[in-house]
């Protein structure tokens, strides 16, 4: 990020909300991978670090009762959206205590009460799903807005496009936010996707699209302010293309073969929130005790939720009928 | 004199050397699905090699998009090739049913044997590894619902290579599904022999002889069978363990003249319960050999839910040996 002040940048407490999102996603990212990587805890896991910066952007224009989709690699989303941190842990790890008694996994967390509605592990699927939260607010009335997020590879699949047009067709109060890493699984967007902007798309369905660098905080809050605003007065849906790479290649224990090890230097030597972080100090819009004044709380948070996940028990064992429908139907 | 090592490898090793064998033989052969090419080879490196053998126009890289792939492979078959697609894992077929039910198993019949679908799916499948609901299904099921579709499911790396050869020189849509969890686990490798293995479909394996009680299965829950035979034996119970090796179509009389002689039988899969391969096995044998049955059949599948994230629920979801050894115990009342 540039070192100059901006004059499109938010007030100083947007911000220290952003910087503060970007902080948890991070310090729980990096909790998740040491303890991973050390065998404290098993299990599968996308992370997101890279691309906090986007969810940061979205989410501060975001009221709680406003909805989120995510897929698999959603820990930012989750956390952007307001997710508590010790049911989040806990989802994690499997435990009772999580969002979803466990039963869903990072895969799937769910948290109705912060709006973080669906996570899905099937690429694309949330799109239409999303929809779907659009059209239910559009019905009532309401002016909730819906930001689903997915990856590059998922503008590939049948869902994403019958979802956008849709969306344009009845004009559905949803921003679609295409988190282009560059790659889908082991192959690059380049070998999988005809166009070189996922944005361009935007145009065959009747909507706005538009492409952001989604590693800058500034440009990527000002991109989804509009389009949140666009929804909310009933304008309709918009594309924003945001693109950022995943530092950690798709999932931990990734060789990372097909990635070009100068390219993934490059990326992790520019990282977004280091930058952020200096930036604003240098802008006075924070000064270095309060950037660390932030961190030691987050620190404390994540701390608070490891332990509570850690000594959380697995889910009883009378829950494995119970959810299939209202009643238990074996 | 010489002496050959015996060639003891992993299951996914196996089925690689089954595409291998059979893009040598014929090609016609191609593959096709999400990140198979090189430099990964495929997420579970099933594929790896074979770009750099045959070549990307033969080994298929392909957006992510199922029912491209699906639908590709269709029109391809018909035109008079024989594609391999992969669909990374089984809970994903949802995105390409349409392909499969109303194209790849109706085309043949729809057309009047003017136009046919020799192709194979192949897909990874199976709980036990943390993956949660929507990666840790299998479906065949459906597929032996599809008439026109061929489903075929390994338990051990020679059968892989065996019945992956042969379905993919069959005249139709075979559904190959492989046991995730087998493909490098030394504790599931086995000796597979060289070139051009074939295991026919339709022709099941006695793994276990037994004279008490039929236990039949495929897949990896033939080793859990093998489990509960050994452990009814200590017991002085005497279990016979039959692999189908595929389900459609299956070893029918294989299957009858076994429980005509255990008059007892239980069957066995890891899809859930309700509707699974087994309630239409149970039907058979029941509708069969009704007099000749000492107690009525028993079904051991994964329960009757979305598999569930958490350890200790995911392994409940699971048919056990216990629950493969209760079963049994159910038949000799
Ligand atoms: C329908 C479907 N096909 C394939 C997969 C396997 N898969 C999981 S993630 C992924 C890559 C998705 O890439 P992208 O949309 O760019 O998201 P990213 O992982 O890069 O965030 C694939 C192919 C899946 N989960 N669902
Ligand atoms: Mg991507």
């Amino acid at each position: 990020m540039a070192t100059t002040n901006r004059p499109d940048a938010p007030d100083r407490e947007t911000l220290l909300r952003m910087f503060e999102i970007q902080q948890k996603i991070k310090t729980a990212d990096e909790r998740f991978r040491s303890m991973l990587t050390s065998g404290q805890v098993q299990l599968i896991y996308y992370s997101p670090r890279g691309q906090e910066c986007i969810s940061a952007g979205y989410a501060v224009h975001l009221r709680p009762d406003d909805y989120v989709v995510t897929i698999y690699r959603g820990l930012h989303d989750h956390i952007a959206k307001g997710v508590p941190m010790r049911e989040l842990w806990a989802e994690f790890l499997g435990r009772g205590t999580g969002t979803c008694k466990g039963k869903g996994g990072p895969m799937h967390v769910t948290h109705p009460a912060s709006g973080l509605m669906v996570t899905t592990g099937i690429v694309g699927a949330g799109i239409p799903i999303a929809n779907g939260f659009g059209l239910a607010a559009q019905l009532s009335g309401t002016d909730q807005v819906t930001v689903v997020n997915f990856g590059d590879g998922a503008a590939n699949i049948g869902a994403f496009h019958e979802g956008l047009n849709m969306a344009a067709v009845w004009k559905l109060p949803v921003v679609f936010v295409c988190q282009n890493n560059l790659y889908g699984e082991h192959t690059p967007m380049a070998m999988s996707t005809g166009v070189e902007y996922i944005s361009e798309r935007a145009a065959s369905y009747g909507m706005p699209g538009v492409t952001v660098n989604g590693n800058d905080p500034v440009a990527m809050w000002k991109v989804a302010g509009e389009a949140v605003a666009r929804a909310r007065s009933g304008e309709g849906p918009t594309l924003i293309e945001a693109r950022t790479y995943r530092f950690w290649g798709h999932l931990m224990g990734d060789a990372m073969e097909y990635m070009p090890k100068e390219e993934r230097k490059a990326a992790m030597a520019a990282d977004p929130l280091p930058a952020f972080r200096a930036w604003l100090i240098e802008n006075g819009h924070a000064n270095e005790s309060q950037l660390a004044e932030i961190e030691d709380r987050i620190k404390a948070l994540v701390d608070d939720a490891v332990d509570f996940a850690t000594n959380s028990p697995e889910p009883p064992m009378d829950e494995l009928y119970t959810d299939v429908y209202e009643e238990i139907i074996k | 004199m010489t002496t050959t090592e015996p060639r003891i490898m992993p299951m996914g090793m196996a089925i690689n050397e089954a595409m291998d064998v059979a893009m040598g033989l014929d090609e016609k052969v191609f593959l096709l699905g999400e990140d198979i090419a090189e430099p990964s080879g495929g997420v579970y490196k099933i594929t790896k090699g074979l770009s750099t053998k045959y070549g990307t126009q033969r080994v298929r890289k392909t957006p992510i998009s199922e029912a491209a792939i699906i639908g590709a492979a269709v029109g391809a078959a018909i035109a008079g090739y024989k594609p391999v697609a992969e669909i990374m894992i089984m809970d994903f077929i949802g995105v390409c049913l349409d392909q499969i039910t109303n194209h790849a198993a109706k085309i043949r019949y729809m057309s009047g044997g003017q136009t046919t679908v020799p192709m194979v799916i192949r897909t990874s499948a199976g709980a036990g590894r943390g993956f949660g609901a929507q990666h840790s299904e299998l479906l065949e099921a459906f597929a032996v619902h599809s008439p026109g579709m061929k489903v075929a499911i390994p338990s051990n790396p020679a059968d892989a290579k065996g019945l992956l050869i042969s379905s993919i020189f069959d005249a139709d849509p075979v559904l190959f599904v492989e046991p995730m969890l087998m493909y490098w686990d030394p504790a599931y490798a086995g000796e597979v022999p060289a070139g051009d293995h074939r295991v026919p479909l339709g022709k099941a394996n006695t793994v276990v002889e037994g004279k008490d009680v039929s236990i039949v299965s495929y897949g990896r829950q033939v080793h859990t069978c093998k489990q509960a035979a050994e452990a009814l034996a200590a017991e002085g119970i005497s279990a016979e363990v039959i692999d189908l090796r595929s389900i459609v179509p299956y070893d029918e009389a294989a299957v009858m003249a076994s429980v005509t002689k255990t008059k007892r039988a239980v069957v066995v899969h890891e899809a859930v319960t309700r509707c699974g391969f087994g309630a239409e096995l149970s039907s058979r044998i029941h509708e069969e050999l009704f007099g000749t049955l000492a107690a009525p059949v028993q079904r051991v599948g994964g329960k009757n839910i979305p598999i569930p994230y958490a350890s200790n629920l995911e392994k409940a979801f699971l048919p056990q040996v216990d629950d493969v050894v209760a079963a049994v115990k159910r038949t000799n009342k």
